[in-house]
């Protein structure tokens, strides 16, 4: 019987707001999809473009980055700066084939359990059925290496 | 060029440069890199249609202000590098001497004559052909033709693909990558101490060169150029790979203009792109 499909979600939430809410969705006990893997930063400012390409390396079929709502940064401003680097971000993600149904970003605050919920579900959903990210991982393949058998050279 | 000879032994015995970085010719006629540090070394000095190189990039290996200022050849489009440079606090305007040339085009191939084929691709968008700014300027610019920008042309057939078609065709780009990292060295703007790619701890960019670390690395480097490439396309002209590394950095300035209105390199004393903010950037694709 063949296995159904569940997307591996990696989701970069901001410690103030987003991871918060996400707690709140679990402590309301709200039901939501069992497919993201929460990594928890300071800030959404923190979160590097390499994360993303790290995540999709290893194996990931959707990114979510998720922080707080423009002007509820803990940081002041650490939200603001992320916004425009996404902006440029997505374009380079997009022109290079990684398109947005697979990278998805959004304000969650930490009063905002049910819009959590209605995050990851749609994000798990909108993977699902984009399908697995296979030809992201087949660029990994094993570089081969010349037989040196063959020459009569021992190893 | 005796104009820019006699500029640069001025510039020495005057004291207005220590030394000046311009171009000189080896015997297989091409031209290359080079530095003067006295009068005598001035005579070596030259420019014409083989001036290839961006000698933007030499400013951060000689950079020290104690030593004088730096004399330094610059095309219109290398001056970009200057302007960003400045606008990223790498440099001053008062520790460089700029020589400016009014260029004409450059080769793309130093063996052959300077033709309408023959021209660097950064020549085919190019309008600059005097440079914005200088303490001195030497040379005439003649006008010629322009042939056909092939790297927009690509640009508009990556646009036209579906992201499994663009993926497919980054994927046979980069398989031919080598990590040499001619790109990050001959770029004026990739000026870090210490390069990501270099970082061990952790190592977020692989240094095998599978596709997929490949990928990485060239998405990651597009990405720190974004909106701070100035256009020279030197990463193009030094890939032994043949990859139009270039291609990515423009999509990348043609998005910064589009969502911005910013173009790098055009006023040194504007901020930088990625270094600030404004509350009013757009979010429709945030959820």
């Amino acid at each position: 019987m063949e296995e159904k499909f569940e997307p591996k979600i990696v989701a970069f939430v901001c410690n103030w707001c987003t991871y918060t809410g996400a707690d709140l969705a679990g402590t309301s006990r709200l039901k939501q999809q069992p497919n993201a893997r929460l990594i928890r930063v300071p800030c959404t400012g923190r979160i590097d473009p390499v994360f993303i390409l790290k995540a999709f390396e290893s194996g990931a079929d959707g990114v979510l980055v998720s922080g707080c709502h423009p002007g509820d940064c803990h940081y002041n401003a650490g939200n603001f700066h992320a916004r425009r680097r996404w902006i440029m971000f997505r374009e380079l993600a997009e022109f290079t084939g990684i398109d947005s149904s697979r990278l998805h970003f959004s304000w969650v605050s930490a009063s905002e359990g049910k819009k959590w919920v209605d995050v990851i579900d749609g994000v798990t959903e909108t993977v699902r059925q984009k399908g697995p990210f296979d030809q992201y991982r087949k660029m990994a393949r094993n570089i081969e290496l010349p037989i040196m058998e063959e020459e009569g050279v021992e190893i | 060029m005796d104009q820019l000879r006699s500029v640069c032994r001025q510039a020495i015995s005057e004291n207005k440069a220590a030394f000046i970085i311009g171009y000189t010719e080896d015997k297989h006629h091409h031209l290359k890199p080079f530095i003067a540090h006295n009068v005598e070394e001035t005579e070596k000095l030259t420019f014409n249609c083989n001036a290839v190189n961006n000698l933007a990039v030499f400013i951060h290996r000689f950079h020290n202000p104690s030593q004088g200022k730096i004399g330094i050849v610059l095309k219109p489009c290398d001056l970009k590098a200057i302007n960003a440079l400045v606008q990223e606090n790498r440099v001053k305007r008062e520790d460089l001497y700029v020589i400016g040339v009014n260029c004409s085009g450059v080769v793309k191939d130093q063996n052959k004559e300077f033709s309408k084929e023959n021209t660097q691709i950064k020549c085919r968008s190019c309008a600059s052909k005097t440079p914005a700014w200088f303490d001195v300027v030497v040379g005439e610019s003649a006008e010629f033709e322009l042939p056909e920008d092939d790297m927009a042309i690509l640009m508009k057939q990556i646009d036209e693909m579906t992201p499994e078609q663009r993926l497919e065709f980054w994927n046979a780009e980069f398989e031919k990558c080598l990590k040499c990292y001619a790109c990050r060295e001959v770029c004026p703007m990739c000026y870090c101490e210490q390069c990501i790619a270099d970082k061990t701890e952790p190592r977020w960019i692989e240094s095998s060169s599978t596709t997929r670390a490949n990928f990485t690395w060239n998405m990651i480097r597009a990405f720190h150029q974004a909106g701070r490439c100035i256009g020279c396309g030197e990463c193009d002209r030094v890939c032994p790979a043949d990859i139009p590394l270039s291609l990515l950095n423009r999509k990348m300035g043609m998005v910064a203009f589009k969502e911005f209105g910013y173009r790098h390199g055009t006023d040194m004393n504007a901020p930088t792109l990625i270094g600030t903010f404004s509350t009013s950037d757009h979010e429709e694709f945030i959820r």
